[in-house]
């Protein structure tokens, strides 16, 4: 079983997000990078599943070289090896682009993503591949088991969760409830510094969408602190004032 | 030329968020000078259908062949994309939902469109640019953006456009799609929805407990509190992470991100990754023992008091209240 694992390198969680004069860049002065959370996510249960030589992980990312101490993470964590493709990682359209010309002659089983990354890009990356690489795509799944050359999932759908079965290959993007993120021990860090990292450069893609500028949400009015006892009256600011109920 | 609006329904039904998409589609097909047209997949009932031009649709297809009864990714995206090609559209617009978030990737490459996720306003068209704002950083920031091709597909967050009514009765047409046998790659066994409590990525009200419950035990009274308002329950991230509450109610950075009329926080501090989830809330309501937690400097109304005297009162308030009006 061979499974690619999608990954991106985002500010960390705590990071507060500012912008450039102009509002048109965001601010990376002093922001910590980390694997998106999601991903962690992805990668753990790949690793799970490819546990005792029953198959191979590779992280594959889009972005220059400044993000591989994040891949060297992904390898940490125990990934067998890992590709970079050097280039910005415009938007989702042309990460997915990169990603699939890479994946389609290598065989993959299985390719994970985050449900989302939490800068920019939404969660497109999964339902563009399936589409690049005529697979099916599966959103936002809790749970993967893999049996022979086919696999068992519940994802999430409004209200609920739907159970289904999908033949091998297929891309899916991982929430919380698929693994358990782990912690690198010492050997993982140790040997990721020598685990083979692939930089392949970029391939040409037309530009659909451009980043334009960036605000952050208006600041909200001062807040009205009521008592304890208050509640009767916080039931009718809620109805006259807020008019939400 | 055309807009085409893209109508999901949950077992045969349509929530709040479809017609806040046609609403969305309307306004912009006004700004387009062309038609919106309505496509849907499933068994809605005709009434159902025809209704969707109050919204302002003026023609819905309705596709409820049997084989599509169940979602399946693919083949919904090739039918979508099949159909925005016959009825010449340069705007696809969905919700920004579960379904949506499958459904748009997988359209936008088919026609080699830009597509924009999790968008909040509408598209503006000035200096020949066609921008729409989406969020972006988790909640913490908005991005404008171009769409810098001919089709453009938007996708629409939850409670983020007014429903407009403006239209009359819609045309319904029913639709016989052509099939791609190789779209049918994925077989769903089961579904399971807990039809008695309230989705919360689309809920217009949302109770969120967090560590100040001090236990999963103590859920029963924000499960009161949160019925009698017709609420959804929410929590903080380590509450989920603790297993007192399914993951599926976290809100936050890393989880989901919601835009309520009401979000009341009962025992969350507000640490800036949870305050990404819910920035886009209309109002805030924060009861928390602890004056000093953040949460109280991003809320409209806040109690300073503990949460196991607050939430009796609450409940007993909103009871009255329901009883009155």
């Amino acid at each position: 079983m061979k499974i690619l694992v999608c990954v991106s390198n985002v500010p960390d969680t705590t990071a507060k997000i500012t912008f450039n004069s102009d509002n048109t860049q965001f601010n990376t002065a002093g922001v910590q990078f980390i694997l998106n959370p999601y991903d962690e996510i992805a990668l753990a249960r790949a690793i799970e599943l490819t546990e005792g030589g029953k198959g191979t992980v590779t992280v594959i990312h889009v972005g220059e070289i400044s993000s591989e101490p994040t891949i060297r993470k992904a390898l940490a964590l125990g990934a067998d090896d890992a590709v970079r493709i050097n280039a910005i990682a415009r938007d989702s359209y042309f990460v997915s682009a990169q990603i699939a010309h890479y994946a389609k002659d290598n065989g993959f089983d299985i390719i994970l993503t985050g449900r989302e990354s939490s800068d920019y890009n939404g969660s497109q990356i999964t339902g563009m591949l399936g589409e690049f690489l005529d697979i099916p795509s599966i959103s936002i799944i809790k749970k993967l088991e893999v049996e022979a050359d086919r696999a068992f999932i519940i994802r999430e759908i409004e209200g609920g969760k739907e159970h289904l079965t999908v033949s091998f290959p297929f891309v899916a993007s991982c929430a919380e409830g698929v693994a358990e993120p782990k912690i690198p021990n010492m050997r993982g860090i140790m040997s990721a510094r020598t685990k083979p990292l692939e930089v392949i450069e970029a391939i040409q893609i037309a530009q659909l969408i451009t980043f334009k500028s960036y605000s952050v949400p208006a600041p909200r009015g001062s807040v009205t602190l009521l008592s304890e006892d208050d509640t009767e009256k916080l039931v009718r600011l809620l109805h006259t004032d807020a008019k939400v109920i | 030329m055309s807009v085409l609006v893209y109508v999901e329904n949950e077992d045969g039904k349509f929530k709040k968020s479809t017609f806040e998409v046609v609403s969305y589609a309307a306004a912009i097909s006004e700004l387009l000078k062309t038609k919106l047209i309505a496509i849907s997949i499933g068994n809605v009932n005709q009434d159902d259908l025809s209704n969707l031009g109050k919204y302002g649709a003026i023609k819905v297809l309705n596709i409820s062949t049997e084989k599509l009864k169940n979602f399946v990714n693919q083949a919904y995206a090739s039918i979508i994309a099949d159909v925005s090609k016959k009825e010449e559209s340069t705007v696809i617009v969905l919700a920004n939902s579960f379904t949506g978030k499958g459904l748009s990737p997988r359209i936008a490459v088919k026609l080699k469109a830009g597509l924009i996720d999790a968008a909040v306003e509408l598209p503006k068209t000035d200096n020949n640019m066609f921008t729409v704002k989406r969020t972006a950083f988790s909640g913490k920031a908005f991005a404008t953006v171009e769409l810098n091709s001919e089709i453009r597909v938007i996708a629409l967050n939850p409670n983020s456009y007014q429903l407009k009514e403006s239209g009359s009765l819609a045309k319904v047409e029913d639709f016989q799609p052509d099939f791609k046998e190789s779209d049918f790659r994925t077989m769903v066994s089961e579904i399971v929805r807990a039809s008695d409590k309230i989705a919360l990525p689309d809920a217009e009200l949302v109770v969120s407990a967090g560590r100040g419950m001090k236990g999963p035990e103590n859920w029963a009274m924000i499960e009161e509190l949160a019925s009698v308002l017709g609420a959804a329950t929410a929590c903080s991230k380590p509450v989920s992470d603790a297993g007192w509450r399914p993951h599926e109610e976290h809100v936050g950075q890393t989880g989901i991100a919601v835009s309520p009329n009401l979000y009341i926080a009962i025992g969350i501090s507000g640490a800036i990754q949870h305050l990404a989830g819910v920035s886009s809330s209309k109002t805030i309501v924060v009861i928390n023992k602890d004056p000093e937690a953040p949460f109280f400097k991003v809320a409209d109304y806040g109690i300073v008091g503990d949460a196991f005297e607050v939430i009796p009162k609450l409940i007993d308030a909103i009871k009255a209240y329901k009883a009155h009006s």
